[in-house]
């Protein structure tokens, strides 16, 4: 008699896998890279091959001699990880420093912890914050965009807004003042001003933001959570006091917070597993974001929001679960 | 709340059901039904006639059982039934097809009843009905509403949300007006005034056909729905239909509600309305290398064989033989089980259809958690049901899981989620029933 399969149901499955979703990530990551590529040219180029291939390399010798388990490189997840590692830097950051960096984030963000899946801080901003406080001057160094540029050295570098927003606080001068020397708003949605290689331009991480809600790779949650409440907390503020608070679209547009919101903040691993929970980790985010960008010693304070948080996810889960069916009804 | 869309491959929906012919020799289940296993009233050696009881289900949930063939009874045996256990059975050598006398076979439409709801709810039980939508609950016992409770709607299920399968769908449209009729039956054994048909919106011609026929029945209306799985889940019905959410634990009436499916429905038409017993069902058999995909009108205790044998084989390339829908339906390791009252379809995938992915990482991606139709938490049920840690289990309510398969359907990473839980739940009631004994 024929032989057949036995297995519980369902005998059905979807067609998403994990790479399906991994490689639907980095094609709608496509704009963002392309808006770099032009503003920042081939350095930018160079950065996002080395920082893709060090962290394919790096978690490749880890699987092999240290896990000595399968080998799981293609999977698109290393991928991602040196991708948003790269969108994390300065276009002309060394190459070698790119190398650490990777090392840093594969290795201490993503294997120590047992692989894809086990990790509790975003592996890309683990790198990132490790360059931050080990190479400052280095990763504060942010070349002005121009177009197409194929030079390597001596590149003309100057403030993100940002910073000159900070700088600008600290010594008192008003807002309107610093504002007036700043980009555009036209300018800072295209991503024409100085920043880290990918976060520049707003329209090309919303339109891959949309891509991804589409193709429901990511929930609307943790996106709508972050940039909301980090627009109603600038808002709150530049109402009270506009001289030293700018409004709260200029803190959308600029440094880290559309890239964090849509690609960082939501990267499954590190977020929560219930509706509401991604919201009030969406809304930590946001605020966390505002309050060290307003009140910290940094001019940006992304990274550093999304990975506090990351690490309130395990209390999160916990807290706050999903809706139950019948458990509170309400059928007057 | 939550759902998935599995492809829908209702092959054989533009099949017409076809009457198949008695087998050589049935296998005629004792538990065809949740609850106690009918005791059967025949021995070795009895004659029997086509619609004659051949074991009675005298237990608070039992179902009487009758026997679907004309001929000698050739013992009473276990014999593999679709769980994949040997269960008792009785086993009868087909001679002729002579009927049980009072049993009406004329096929016209008989809408007149003058029974009272008592008489209704008798015949119900004496013709052995339980519902045919794959849960096997017994009729009678839906229908007889506890005291204390209130029933307002009778809800018929004709949702057919499993892909594939097809015997609903088509049972509306070539019986519709029976249907009905039996609707309108339930409704006065219930003694409720309104009754809501619920069909999916990928059975348009049903949808359309209903609402013309339901113009006539007082008090009946038809919704159609959105196209989802698990759609035709009870509790989830009731939600899309009423807006009322059945409490964790508790059974429809408690919203005051009972659930009948469509083919039920029409089990108690011919009950009522022809004398006769439930005896036969609608079968799908489908899959995407069946040579003819069939909706057959089998007698129960037919082997699965058969009916592969009347859609044109069994397909060389065959991995797996499914006894029901592709998402609840149980794997067969032996083609010779019986149909039984519960049996919605017989499905056939290929060798390469017959295997999962390979499991990976959990990735905490949460799509389990967003389309659990429960609102619960595979991602975190699945390693505490697979560390047996049980308390935690029913904490997390895992015994409120349906076991719909929606979350090993869609998990990227493959993880045997519903394995565990399913394992999980087992043991969990054990653990409730201990504790309360």
């Amino acid at each position: 008699m024929k032989v057949l399969t036995v297995s519980g149901s369902p005998h059905y499955h979807a067609k998403e896998s994990v790479s399906s979703l991994m490689y639907g990530v980095i094609f709608s990551l496509i704009p963002a890279m392309l808006v770099s590529f032009y503003f920042f040219g081939l350095p930018a180029i160079l950065i996002t091959l080395t920082a893709v291939v060090s962290c394919m390399f790096f978690e490749f010798i880890i699987q092999k001699y240290l896990i000595k388990g399968p080998i799981t490189i293609f999977d698109g997840s290393a991928i991602i990880t040196g991708v948003l590692l790269a969108f994390n830097v300065p276009a002309n950051l060394p190459l070698g420093l790119m190398v650490i960096g990777s090392a840093v984030a594969i290795g201490m963000g993503k294997m120590t912890f047992g692989g894809l899946g086990k990790n509790p801080f975003n592996p890309a901003l683990v790198g990132r914050v490790f360059l931050m406080i080990s190479f400052p001057v280095q990763m504060t160094m942010y070349p002005e965009p121009s177009a197409f540029t194929t030079q390597l050295t001596d590149v003309l570098t100057g403030p993100t807004p940002l910073t000159a927003l900070k700088d600008g606080v600290t010594q008192g001068v008003p807002v309107s003042e610093i504002m007036a020397q700043l980009p555009d708003y036209g300018r800072l949605l295209l991503g024409n001003m100085g920043g880290s290689v990918g976060e520049v331009s707003a329209i090309a991480i919303l339109l891959g933001g949309i891509y991804m809600l589409i193709k429901k790779i990511i929930s609307w949650h943790i996106p709508v959570a972050f940039i909301g409440s980090a627009a109603l907390f600038a808002a709150l503020f530049w109402l009270i006091n506009p001289e030293v608070y700018p409004d709260p679209v200029f803190q959308i547009l600029t440094g880290g917070l559309m890239l964090g919101a849509i690609y960082m903040a939501t990267d499954y691993t590190t977020s929560p597993m219930a509706p509401w929970g991604m919201i009030i980790f969406g809304v930590g985010c946001g605020l966390l974001t505002m309050i060290i960008r307003f009140f910290g010693a940094y001019p940006e304070g992304v990274a550093f929001s999304i990975l506090i948080m990351n690490a309130f996810v395990p209390l999160i889960n916990r807290g706050l679960k999903p809706k139950r069916f019948g458990e509170e009804v309400n059928n007057g | 709340m939550g759902g998935v869309h599995p492809p829908e491959n209702k092959l054989a929906e533009k099949q017409a059901i076809e009457r198949l012919e008695p087998p050589k020799s049935v296998a005629i289940p004792l538990a065809q039904h949740l609850g106690v296993p009918a005791e059967p009233v025949v021995s070795r050696g009895d004659q029997v006639k086509t619609g004659q009881l051949i074991a009675k289900g005298e237990a608070f949930i039992s179902a009487h059982i009758h026997s679907s063939v004309s001929g000698k009874v050739k013992k009473i045996d276990a014999v593999t039934d679709a769980s994949g256990y040997r269960k008792k059975a009785i086993i009868i050598d087909v001679e002729g097809d002579e009927w049980e006398e009072g049993i009406d076979r004329d096929e016209g439409l008989q809408k007149q009843c003058d029974l009272d709801a008592k008489e209704i709810l008798e015949k119900i039980h004496n013709a052995g009905i339980v519902g045919l939508g794959g849960a096997t609950f017994p009729s009678h016992v839906k229908l007889n509403v506890p005291r204390g409770k209130k029933a307002e709607y009778l809800i018929i299920n004709g949702v057919e949300c499993e892909p594939c399968l097809t015997a609903d769908h088509r049972l509306m449209l070539e019986k519709g007006e029976e249907i009905l009729v039996g609707v309108q039956l339930q409704m006065k054994a219930l003694g409720v005034k309104k009754a809501i048909v619920g069909i999916e919106q990928n059975k348009p011609d049903a949808i359309q056909h209903f609402t013309k026929l339901a113009k006539d029945y007082e008090g009946i209306s038809v919704q159609a729905l959105e196209v989802k799985y698990p759609q035709g889940a009870e509790k989830q019905l009731i939600k899309a239909l009423i807006n009322r959410e059945v409490p964790s634990g508790k059974l429809p009436i408690e919203v005051g509600c009972v659930v009948h499916n469509v083919g039920t429905a029409f089990a108690v038409y011919e009950a009522v309305q022809k004398n006769k017993p439930l005896i036969d069902r609608v079968v799908t058999v489908s899959g995407s290398s069946v040579k003819k995909p069939s909706n057959f009108m089998v007698r129960i205790g037919t082997p699965v064989s058969a009916l592969i044998e009347a859609a044109g084989g069994l397909p060389e390339d065959t991995g797996k033989v499914i006894n029901g829908g592709p998402m609840m339906g149980k794997a067969l390791n032996d083609l010779e089980v019986p149909v039984t009252k519960g049996t919605s379809g017989i499905l056939i995938f290929t060798e390469n259809e017959a295997s999962r992915p390979v499991e990976q990482n959990c990735i905490r991606c949460a799509r389990c958690v967003t389309i659990c139709p429960m609102g619960l938490e595979p991602y975190l049920l699945a390693p505490l049901a697979e560390k047996q840690r049980l308390e935690e289990c029913e904490d997390e309510r895992i015994m409120d899981c349906m076991e719909c398969g929606s979350c090993l359907y869609i998990c990227p990473s493959a993880k045997p989620l519903l394995d565990h839980i399913r394992v999980g739940k087992t043991r969990v009631g054990k653990m409730i029933r201990e504790r309360s004994a």
